[in-house]
């Protein structure tokens, strides 16, 4: 696959692993986080870890869309799933995220119509061949895929598809950063950018962590050689006294992003004041919603949701893995009373949670152990 | 498993919730000695000779896809859990559940595919049956097929002969039918050049028993390659090491899965083998596959090793190493 | 939600929808441009839910690999040089 293999090449990889064994600092910790779903598949399901020296540690932060829905926005889409005529549609990894009575799949087993597509576009196709149905599409995602969410909402008005709604759970990337680097104790070198939502929003959202909290940041896109590229740099930055903002991704992302997405998601969706992140609380103007000119195809306006405000399992240390205070395994009831068949909590939800990734890749021990 | 709960599709995916539903629902109510080694197939010595007895069904959506249809699956997939066990399959049975409405030409066409596969595979269909439940009640058609075969004197297969050093072997690439049968739903609008790999496996297998050394073998059908050798490793107490860059995948299968956030481990085949050998049977194993054409992809994909026991590794092409864990509920697509 | 492919714009399907269909490892789907409307047919870009949202920069993909390829010199070239003392 081009743009692929060459990125995850092994000859590759050992270069820029041995350019890292040469720009560590010896039994200095760097702890880099990541906050992408991507980017922790990534490490995990090419044990990432193991390539670089032990001073340099990943840490997984929250990064992952499907993970930080609250329960209580899951319980509201079950809800919609099991009204008359409805047919909810959305991401495949969406369907497995337990809320308060069990997941979509759930629902469907009881009944509930409710289908995996890969693309909103999709959704929309549903709506335009099932007319006497309701078709709701669950959107979630960060500003990656909050454009594409956009453009079809602008394809529904201008076709004037009037059964087809968008329950809109769209996040953006940069307030949790804020909230993490806020927390007491926060143990942070630097950060590895997302790769794809910096494609939408260009590089300058994250100027703030290196001015205001004197992080080095690097976008990084998603191959194995890339994540250990990022690495590079950011060893680079702390040895010559930097810390700015700096692309690895140079091949898809440009600075100012991309101003049709921009556009789009302008046009159709706005702030909300606050949003409920499973796992990490309330954070202000950390999600999107429908502007009031696109009411006819919000589900919120359209639906009376119960809204409930569900509380996070007790024994569920979510929080802490997602602001990389600890890792899965210090969490105690990781592979025993939370498992990707059985998820307590939001890490372990979606493969690209955390905890989800290092139960797969990782089995029950802790990497340094396997 | 605790009263009260509903089936969900993950029981049928043949991952964990499959293994749970069997090991805590079935086994309780249906345990025998015969049943309760779980293998493909159940051996038992009929004066003097051991028997093979297998059963499965189908339900394959869409009914006919790219390489063939629900037809072939009823006599490939039986065959080979009758092959895999050792066995020389003798006849099948084939049990057709037809919703009302459904064409009568295509059932024509299914039962034209299940003769010719049966044909091919040199078995008879033995014994039949035939029910209509009403337009809704059935999606198309159901089939179900017990299959008996004959395991020669001699052979002897199971977890239990697996040591420490063995190869792991697969007849070709992985992940074939299942992605052909997901692009054919059309669901996804995704085109390719992809067919399912549905074939009898009894020449390879008897090729490979001539060769000797074989441990065990399996079709890894629902759950991929990860899951068979998951239940290996945790039956025999050993682990299994795969490499990466070893593994046989087809370019279109590949790209299909990078798409779909799909591992191809975990996608199914229905027309390859898995064969744990010894390792100085392993080079003539390999040879002995490659020969017929349905092993021409053939490879060495691992071997085993005595610990971590119950676990499976993958070395990855970057000179990692990571675990493949069983399947968990149902392949769907990772979007991040 | 960051998975996102490369894949090659292989046809427009219809121009004013802003359809293309997008090509990776021989397999094929309809893609929209509607955020992407420079793309042109033998384009490369990142598909992301059934959008490309940019277009790929081989130039700059061979340079990120020419840079790669430099590094990890001065430390093998200090592992030969040990292992040659130790000899």
């Amino acid at each position: 696959m081009k743009f692929v293999d060459e990125f995850r090449s092994g000859k590759l990889a050992k270069r820029v692993s041995a350019e890292i064994a040469a720009l560590v600092d010896p039994g200095v910790p760097v702890r880099i986080m990541e906050v992408c779903g991507g980017h922790t598949h990534t490490i995990y399901r090419h044990g990432l870890q193991q390539l670089v020296p032990p001073e340099v540690e990943f840490l997984h932060g929250p990064g992952c869309p499907v993970c930080v829905i609250s329960m209580g926005r899951v319980d509201d889409a079950i809800w919609l799933a099991e009204q008359p005529d409805v047919l909810l549609a959305t991401f495949g990894d969406m369907m497995r995220v337990p809320g308060r009575r069990g997941s979509l799949l759930d629902a469907r087993a009881r009944g509930a119509d409710v289908r995996m597509v890969y693309s909103p576009l999709d959704a929309l196709e549903l709506a335009r061949r099932n007319p006497d149905r309701r078709v709701v599409f669950l959107a979630i995602g960060f500003e990656t895929t909050a454009p594409a969410t956009a453009v079809t909402l602008l394809r529904a008005r201008e076709e004037g598809i009037a059964n087809f709604s968008v329950f809109c759970n769209h996040v953006t990337i940069a307030p949790p950063l804020r909230a993490i680097l806020d927390m007491p104790d926060v143990r942070i070198d630097a950060f590895i950018a997302p790769g794809h939502v910096s494609t939408v929003v260009g590089s300058r959202p994250y100027e703030f962590i290196a001015r205001e909290y004197g992080r080095p940041v690097v976008v990084t896109a998603f191959e194995p050689v890339d994540i250990l590229h990022a690495v590079v740099m950011i060893l680079r930055q702390r040895r010559e006294g930097r810390c700015e903002v700096e692309n690895q991704y140079t091949r898809v992302v440009r600075p100012e992003g991309n101003p049709q997405a921009i556009v789009a998601m302008a046009a159709t969706m706005e702030l909300r004041e606050t949003f409920e992140w499973r796992g990490l609380g309330r954070i202000e103007r950390s999600a999107l919603r429908l502007r009031p000119a696109f009411a006819t195809w919000d589900a919120e306006a359209l639906f009376e949701l119960p809204a409930a405000r569900v509380r996070d399992r007790k024994a569920c240390r979510c929080g802490e893995v997602l602001v990389g205070a600890i890792q899965p395994w210090d969490c105690k009831v990781f592979g025993t009373g939370c498992t990707p068949e059985r998820p307590l909590g939001a890490c372990m939800v979606s493969s690209e949670g955390a905890c989800a990734a290092a139960y797969q890749y990782g089995g029950q021990k802790c990497p340094a152990a396997a | 498993m605790s009263g009260g709960g509903l089936i969900t599709l993950a029981h049928g995916a043949g991952g964990k919730a499959t293994r749970n539903l069997v090991e805590k629902l079935f086994l309780p109510e249906l345990g025998n000695p015969l049943l309760e080694p779980l293998g493909d197939s159940a051996l038992f010595d009929v004066n003097g000779s051991r028997l093979a007895f297998t059963t499965d069904s189908y339900v394959v959506r869409p009914i006919f896809f790219p390489g063939g249809s629900i037809g072939d699956l009823a006599v490939n997939g039986t065959v080979n859990d009758l092959a895999v066990a050792g066995a020389r399959p003798l006849a099948l049975s084939a049990g057709f559940v037809v919703e009302e409405g459904y064409p009568v030409d295509d059932l024509r066409r299914v039962a034209a595919d299940l003769a010719r596969a049966a044909e091919r595979a040199g078995v008879s269909v033995a014994a039949g049956d035939t029910k209509v439940v009403e337009h809704g009640k059935g999606d198309g058609l159901y089939i179900t097929s017990a299959g008996v075969g004959v395991v020669p004197r001699g052979v002897e297969l199971g977890p239990h002969l697996v040591r420490p050093g063995d190869r792991v072997l697969v007849s070709g690439t992985l992940g074939d039918h299942g992605m052909a049968v997901l692009l054919a739903r059309g669901d996804l609008d995704l085109e390719a050049d992809l067919h399912s790999d549905t074939a009898p496996l009894h020449g390879l297998t008897a090729a490979l028993l001539d060769v000797g050394g074989v441990r065990w073998m399996r079709d890894p059908t629902r759950g991929g390659l990860a899951t068979a050798l998951n239940e290996l490793a945790r039956d025999a107490g050993l682990a299994v090491e795969l490499e990466e860059a070893a593994l046989p995948v087809r370019q279109e299968v590949a790209g299909a899965c990078e798409i779909l956030g799909i591992d191809p481990l975990y996608v199914a085949n229905e027309g390859k083998l898995i064969a744990v050998v010894s390792p100085e049977s392993a080079p003539a194993a390999l040879a002995a596959l490659r020969a017929d054409p349905l092993g021409a992809d053939a490879a060495i994909v691992g071997a085993v090793r005595a610990e971590p026991s119950g676990l499976v590794l993958l070395g990855t092409a970057l000179g990692g190493s990571r675990i493949v864990d069983m399947l968990v509920g149902d392949p769907l697509p990772r979007i991040c | 939600m960051c998975l996102g492919i490369p894949a090659q714009i292989v046809e427009i399907v219809d121009l004013e929808s802003m359809i293309a269909r997008a090509e990776i490892s021989g397999v094929r789907r309809n893609i929209s441009t509607a955020l992407c409307p420079e793309a042109r047919v033998g384009d490369w870009v990142l598909v992301h839910v059934g959008f490309a949202l940019a277009t790929i920069d081989e130039q700059q993909a061979r340079e990120t690999i020419a840079l790669l390829e430099q590094m990890g010199e001065s430390y093998e070239q200090e592992l030969r040089e040990l292992k040659a003392s130790a000899a």
